[in-house]
């Protein structure tokens, strides 16, 4: 099994806000990430599928397709948008770094029809991440 | 509750230490050949990052797996503020008896933190250099 791992850049911003509670609460909670006008981050995610390569071509799959899959589905729907507002599949949710990981996953997990979705990895900050896998899954 | 993933959230902290990489065990001979100039007596310093990843739950009232305020306050409490600008193994009591090694350091972090009582510690990765980096965790896998 080999790991190929892209990687890609997007900036977004995003409030940390939940209707539920109170506003105390949510300034409890969530501190300066509660700000009413939202706040941003340059978002660094890392993309790992494992595969066999292929006999004829040597790859797992073509850079380039995992490329314009990231393109379609994770660049356009998030970079230079508004989490909360702009991207269907968070409304609802708090897009904190754990929740945006898992709304990648789901996003990217059917798409990618060779090799198979190992790992997606996603810096907030350089000191901030989430990684999500299938249960089960390590390495790599 | 996650769909069948696994989400584990990740958060990367720095200190300053210094060490001295010697063994009683060993010959002064014995010593500068096994450690090299790691085993200068005046000892030296690194600017170390340790990255931990943690599991659980996220919570569905605030969409994480552990509040942010709350691992950084375990991980300075328990790791930042203890061996911080410190000698490692005059001041930190496990390196009174073990070879602060980045190996050993790894053991040590990953068994103060493993009592974080909210969320699963999943592993502990220590960069002593921007080249040397280490990982433990557990025993279990």
């Amino acid at each position: 099994m080999v790991y190929l791992t892209r990687k890609l850049e997007f900036s977004a911003s995003h409030r940390y806000h939940n209707p539920a509670l109170s506003a105390e609460e949510n300034q409890r909670i969530f501190g300066k990430c509660n700000n009413p006008h939202g706040h941003g981050h340059n978002y660094t995610l890392e993309v790992t599928v494992a595969g066999e390569p292929d006999p004829v071509t040597g790859m797992v799959l073509d850079l380039k397709e995992l490329k314009d899959i990231l393109g379609r589905e994770i660049t356009h729907r998030m970079d230079h948008r508004f989490l909360n507002f702009e991207v269907e599949e968070l409304k609802g949710q708090i897009p904190t770094c754990e929740n945006i990981a898992r709304v990648i996953w789901n996003l990217l997990e059917p798409k990618i029809t060779k090799g198979r979705l190992h790992k997606v990895r996603l810096y907030e900050t350089p000191d901030l991440f989430a990684d999500c896998y299938r249960n089960g899954a390590h390495g790599a | 509750m996650n769909g069948g993933l696994k989400i584990e959230l990740g958060r990367r902290y720095r200190f300053s230490a210094s060490h001295r990489l010697h063994s009683e065990s060993l010959s002064e001979e014995e010593n500068r050949r096994v450690y090299g100039k790691c085993n200068n007596p005046h000892g030296h310093g690194h600017n170390y990052v340790v990255e931990v990843r943690v599991s659980g739950n996220m919570d569905p009232a605030t969409g994480m797996i552990a509040n942010l305020p709350d691992l950084d306050g375990f991980v300075e409490q328990e790791v930042i503020e203890p061996f911080d600008h410190k000698l490692l193994n005059a001041e930190v009591a496990a390196f009174r008896e073990h070879v602060p090694t980045t190996e050993n350091l790894c053991k040590e972090i990953y068994a103060r933190l493993v009592r974080f009582p909210k969320a699963k510690l999943e592993s502990v990765r220590v960069e002593e250099t921007s080249n040397n980096a280490f990982e433990y965790a557990g025993e279990e896998r």
